[in-house]
């Protein structure tokens, strides 16, 4: 098997497993949950914080496609001009902590809805000089028939979804 | 307080002009703005000058005149001409100086902005991973509010399609070629639902505004001197869904920074969006526009898709928007943009604007700027 390793330490649960969690912080003083780990809250400026980890489900809040490969650096996939595939990005709200961006594993807007059910994976996205392939954090529709991921734990889907978007 | 006017502007074409520095489209422009102004460069007593690639904008002086004027570089993302024209106009309301001088100049290389995250404060590996992109933000920032308010892909494209077609009549403007609906529509999609005939591009010119003190106005000029009513500038609040940001608070979103700057606008100016005669907004995409539109009070959220079937935006219309083209015509070198938008709405209050001149005597004029990290700036201007 190919080595492996996240694209920046401290950015989501590692080694990986069958489900990863993206690493927050709370704040001490006000509870706001950050995403990536902040050392000052944005909201009161307390420089007090706890690590937390984030749901590893969410709604779709927003997205957005990506049809061109991105200015490079700062990207560094390992992909070329004429070998970029496109991808998406949105925001998925995890309830109660906070929107966040991501890559997302559906390349088609059309398969992809605000308020949809997303859940999180890791995705690689580039193989470094030794052949090392880099992973990254994504969202992948949650209903997907080959979801690598194990299925939520029960009670977690107490947010009930938006209406399907008119695409 | 004193009240400033222009009494003078200048504006440089944007597009591309293979080796002409910024240095240069920006002294041009000043030499303009001063010409329409009646007033030569020695009397001018501070200028404020912006710019994204200038190092040192300031430095135009080398070929203005050394005359020890002082000279403030300013930058504040996209909203950089607006801010150099709110200071050129508080210094005159200050009483601090009676004849100022707003600048802005930038010439960008093609395509999409590149840059560090660290240089926004964000974590490297959100440029590594392909998110460090502020057209994301845009197409996300779009999607959601065409799901919320009933906004359809045509409405984007009607927007793209009047921009370049105002265009089409701007000597001055980069893209001068008028595109249909269905053309814009068939382009491809770079950031759903955005289109490559819905973005503008970064590209080069520079601009430049002369202003007075409104008592003062006729010892240069006999041209309508334009009232600076109000400038007003914001940056985002906790809670807003702003550009760059790799995580958003849940909760009840809070309004954008051009919310706060053009109601603290309307507020200065005394003066409501119902007396808006003419707007240049931020549109840096077609859906840009739209929003913009009911951000800036100009319409409610919704009412876009009605009021752009019917042509209100359109010259001729009841609130023009855009009418030289905006920046989808005209393309953005950051520096210059607000300052092209001001001279656009001189020109208009003027009645001097040509074969795109708003019909009737429009006497108000808005302008809006929104940019990286979640700034807005905005004025009113009137005759």
């Amino acid at each position: 098997m190919m080595k492996q390793k996240p694209v920046a330490d401290g950015l989501f649960t590692w080694p990986p497993t069958t489900q990863p969690r993206l690493i927050g912080t709370e704040c001490t003083a006000c509870g706001l949950v950050s995403f990536p780990t902040e050392s000052h809250c944005v909201r009161c400026g307390s420089p007090e914080a706890k690590e937390r980890l984030l749901a590893d489900s969410g709604t779709l809040w927003t997205f957005t496609t990506q049809g061109f490969r991105p200015p490079s650096p700062p990207y560094d996939g390992s992909d070329t001009a004429a070998t970029f595939e496109p991808y998406s990005v949105g925001y998925i709200e995890l309830p109660g902590e906070v929107l966040v961006e991501a890559r997302l594993t559906e390349p088609d807007p059309e398969k992809l809805s605000i308020g949809q059910r997303m859940r999180l994976t890791l995705v690689p996205y580039t193989v470094d000089v030794d052949g090392t392939e880099v992973l990254t954090f994504a969202f992948t529709p949650a209903d997907e028939p080959n979801e690598p991921n194990e299925p939520n734990e029960p009670g977690e889907s107490d947010q009930p979804d938006e209406p399907e978007e008119q695409s | 307080m004193t009240e400033a006017v222009i009494i003078g502007t200048g504006l440089h074409p944007f597009g591309r002009f293979p080796g002409k520095p910024a240095m240069d489209m920006g002294a041009d422009a000043v030499r303009m703005a001063l010409a329409d102004a009646g007033v030569n460069w020695p009397q001018i007593q501070a200028g404020y000058v912006g710019s994204f690639e200038v190092a040192n904008p300031d430095a135009i002086v080398g070929r203005l005149g050394l005359t020890g004027v002082p000279l403030r570089g300013v930058f504040n993302g996209c909203a950089t001409a607006g801010t150099a024209v709110a200071m050129a106009a508080r210094a005159i309301e200050t009483g601090e100086h009676d004849l100022t001088i707003a600048i802005g100049m930038d010439k960008h290389p093609r395509g999409a902005f590149a840059a560090d995250p660290s240089v926004a404060g964000i974590p490297s590996w959100y440029g590594q991973t392909g998110l460090f992109l502020t057209t994301h933000f845009f197409g996300m920032k779009i999607n959601r509010y065409m799901h919320e308010h009933g906004i359809s892909h045509e409405t984007l494209a009607r927007v793209a399609a009047k921009n370049f077609g105002n265009a089409a009549g701007n000597e001055k403007a980069w893209r001068r070629t008028p595109l249909t609906v269905g053309e814009i529509l068939a382009s491809p999609v770079l950031n759903y639902p955005l289109r490559q005939f819905m973005y503008c591009g970064p590209d080069e010119g520079a601009a430049a505004v002369v202003m007075c003190r409104a008592d003062q106005a006729h010892k240069y000029t006999t041209s309508t001197p334009i009232r600076v009513r109000a400038t007003a500038l914001r940056s985002r609040r906790f809670g807003a869904f702003e550009v760059q940001s790799p995580s958003v608070p849940v909760g009840e979103p809070v309004p954008s920074p051009t919310v706060d700057a053009s109601r603290a606008a309307y507020e200065q100016a005394g003066i409501g969006p119902e007396d808006v005669d003419i707007a240049q907004l931020q549109d840096t995409d077609a859906g840009s526009e739209i929003i913009h539109m009911a951000e800036n009070g100009l319409c409610k959220d919704g009412e876009q898709e009605r009021l752009i079937a019917e042509g209100a935006t359109e010259i001729g219309g009841r609130l023009p928007v855009n009418t030289d083209g905006g920046l989808l015509g005209n393309g953005e070198p950051i520096g210059a943009s607000g300052l092209r938008q001001i001279h656009e709405i001189v020109l208009q209050l003027r009645g001097t604007a040509g074969t795109r001149q708003v019909p009737g005597t429009p006497r108000v004029g808005y302008t809006h700027l929104y940019g990286a990290p979640g700034v807005s700036a905005v004025t009113i201007l009137s005759t």
